[in-house]
């Protein structure tokens, strides 16, 4: 008979093969590991809190929110205030943002959109090599180069044609708002950049087509279909360079001036919270001077806090009913 | 035994007679309309190939009709549809060759902006791709864009575009929400009223209905049914009764070339090519 000459078919396996067990035993220890690591950041940040709540609590018992309003500070006469410091970091951050966001979306814009094939990848992998340089060594570029050339030739140009505002008035020293500003700016690009042109790449070609298919020039598709559909995680990329730019330290207090002053004129030297935590830490003779630096500390984080969770809200409230127009980070 | 049976008078799969019984024949023969797309031994290449992924695709697609495009999957439908509208222009190295006139006009000569031509043929894509815009938005996209009409009359038209997309009942209380929270059907006929928005001649569809169930796509098969009255409508449809329902000519392709093309009747009933009734019968290949 036909089926007796069929070699026989293997035994099917009735028990499960243990390697499978194995694979669900592995997953539990997978998920444990997971949850403590996920469970672990809360914490680590609760004690942070923590940490920089008793350390400043000399200060905060001695100045209470004054600390925020005062603009005096005077180690020697033990009188602290951070006015100075906050203004300094929060329009430091926003001058950066407002000469970075333009330039970085309209690259990754024209990498992604205009620019030849064989130049979009070489471009942009060497605006993020730029994110991998550190920030001192931006220091002394600002230092070598950049204020010097602010100096001769960029500020004397704004006071002569924006003379009449105030923020461009009065002598001009080097370092300063601006100066720090712009340094920002250069070190927040590359980030900015990078997530923008992820996004961009992120939309789908049908938006594309839809666009052009209706009679869209290619600029006009990108900014009524292409730009729109990716503004959530546009907006995240800005906020990602907005953590940055508050944060930075080095770079910042080599071009800043360092001066505790809220001047109307961004020709003026300033300070910022972060540099001067990074300059007086390691020199702080007093228990007070010690605990008005963790002050300022905590502070920084709120503010960082308090912004993150406000261009959250933002990312929340333009994406509501759109698709997810790229990660929202 | 060979699958291709030399029956000359073959006879349509049932299905298909049926749904043919109830369809009205053109009014006008083919031949006779003046074209409003005709394609002269039009040739079109991807890339450097020396194969040419449409070989020579000679075809006039009658004004106020709507003409179906059938064929196996990868001979070069979509190709030929978006040849029409220069949705290709984006790629690069895409070459081609022939002739390719709407209303008499060279497609790719020098005198046709290319966004006027799109103005004037509108595409339906395969997947709905409503913008992440409101409903209203998405529909007087193109007209904005081109400011084809005052701003006060965008209201008017839009609606206009919504009742002939048969979606204005569905949507008419929520035009602020976004065209994206619609369903895929619904999304599907907002893409159809953005395209009629911006007050196209011919209307190109590219299996519209591959996304969408029976019933939404009943209802845009009603619509492109009414639509014909105003515009020049192309389909590219994978579903033979759906070809066999809505259209008034129908072309096949097959590996780049046009085999046969014809009233939707006589292609479907009476094929000329042995190709074309193999396909129609489900034993191509
Ligand atoms: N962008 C492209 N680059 C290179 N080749 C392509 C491209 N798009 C399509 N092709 C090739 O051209 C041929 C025709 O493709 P086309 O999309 O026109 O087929 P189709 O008839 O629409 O098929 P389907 O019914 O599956 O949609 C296919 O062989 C395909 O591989
Ligand atoms: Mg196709």
């Amino acid at each position: 008979m036909a089926t007796s000459s069929l070699p026989t078919p293997e035994a099917p396996a009735t028990a499960p093969p243990a390697s499978l067990v194995g694979a669900q035993h592995g997953d539990r220890v997978f998920r444990l590991l997971l949850t403590t690591a996920a469970l672990a950041i809360p914490l680590l940040m609760g004690f942070l809190v923590y940490e920089l709540y008793t350390g400043s609590a000399l200060a905060i018992d001695r100045y209470g929110l004054g600390f925020v309003t005062g603009s005096t500070w005077d180690p020697v006469a033990e009188e602290f205030g951070a006015a100075p410091l906050i203004f300094g970091t929060l329009l430091s951050a926003v001058l950066a943002l407002l000469i970075a966001v333009p330039l970085s979306l309209g690259v990754a814009i024209f990498l992604t959109e205009f620019a030849p094939r064989w130049l979009r990848q070489p471009v942009a992998f060497v605006i993020e090599l730029l994110a991998a340089i550190p920030s001192v060594v931006y220091g002394l570029w600002g230092i070598f180069v950049l204020v010097p050339l602010l100096k001769k030739v960029v500020f004397p140009f704004l006071r002569d044609t924006l003379g009449f505002l105030p923020f461009f008035q009065g002598p001009i020293y080097g370092p300063s708002m601006l100066a720090a500003s712009v340094i920002l700016a250069i070190m927040v690009m590359p980030f900015i950049m990078s997530v923008a042109r992820e996004v961009l790449l992120a939309v789908p070609n049908s938006q594309r087509e839809a666009a052009l298919a209706l009679g869209a020039t290619r600029w006009e598709a990108v900014t009524s279909a292409i730009v729109p559909y990716a503004r959530s995680g546009i907006i995240g990329a800005v906020i990602l360079g907005l953590g940055r730019a508050l944060g930075e330290t080095m770079a910042v207090t080599m071009l800043i001036g360092n001066r505790h002053e809220i001047a109307a004129s961004l020709f003026a030297p300033g300070y910022t919270m972060a540099a001067v935590i990074a300059n007086e830490f390691s020199g702080a003779g007093t228990d007070i001077h010690f605990a008005a630096l963790t002050y300022v500390a905590l502070v920084l984080f709120v503010i960082t806090v308090l912004v993150n969770a406000a261009a959250r809200l933002l990312i929340w409230r333009v994406s509501r009913g759109a698709p997810a127009g790229g990660t929202g980070l | 035994m060979n699958t291709l049976s030399p029956e000359p008078s073959a006879a349509p799969a049932p299905l298909l007679r049926t749904t043919l019984a109830r369809r009205s024949s053109p009014a006008v023969p083919m031949a006779e309309t003046a074209p409003a797309v005709e394609s002269r031994d039009f040739k079109f290449w991807y890339g450097a190939t020396a194969e040419p992924t449409l070989k020579g695709i000679t075809l006039r697609v009658p004004r106020k009709a709507v003409t179906a495009i059938i064929g196996p999957s990868g001979c070069g439908k979509s190709t030929f549809l978006r040849a029409i509208n220069r949705m290709h222009d984006l790629l690069p190295g895409a070459r081609y060759g022939g002739e390719l006139l709407l209303n008499g006009q060279s497609i790719f000569g020098p005198g046709m902006d290319l966004v006027a031509l799109r103005q004037r043929v509108g595409m339906v894509f395969q997947r709905p791709n409503p913008f992440p815009k409101s409903i209203f938005d998405n529909v007087a996209y193109g007209a904005e864009l081109n400011r084809l009409v005052a701003p006060r009359d965008l209201p008017d038209l839009v609606e206009r575009c919504l009742r002939q997309a048969a979606l204005w009942d569905e949507v008419k209380d929520r035009l602020d929400q976004p065209g994206t929270g619609l369903s895929g059907g619904q999304q599907q006929r907002l893409c159809i009223a953005r395209a009629l928005g911006n007050q196209p001649e011919v209307l190109l569809m590219d299996e519209p209905c591959s996304a969408l169930d029976p019933i939404a796509t009943q209802r845009v098969e009603e619509l492109i049914h009414e639509l014909k009255r105003d515009y020049t409508i192309v389909i590219v449809t994978h579903n033979m009764q759906q070809a066999a329902r809505v259209s008034d000519y129908t072309g096949f392709f097959d590996r780049g070339e046009l085999i046969e093309v014809g009233e939707t009747e006589q292609v479907f009933t009476n094929p000329a090519s042995p190709r074309t009734e193999a396909y129609l019968t489900g034993r191509f290949g």
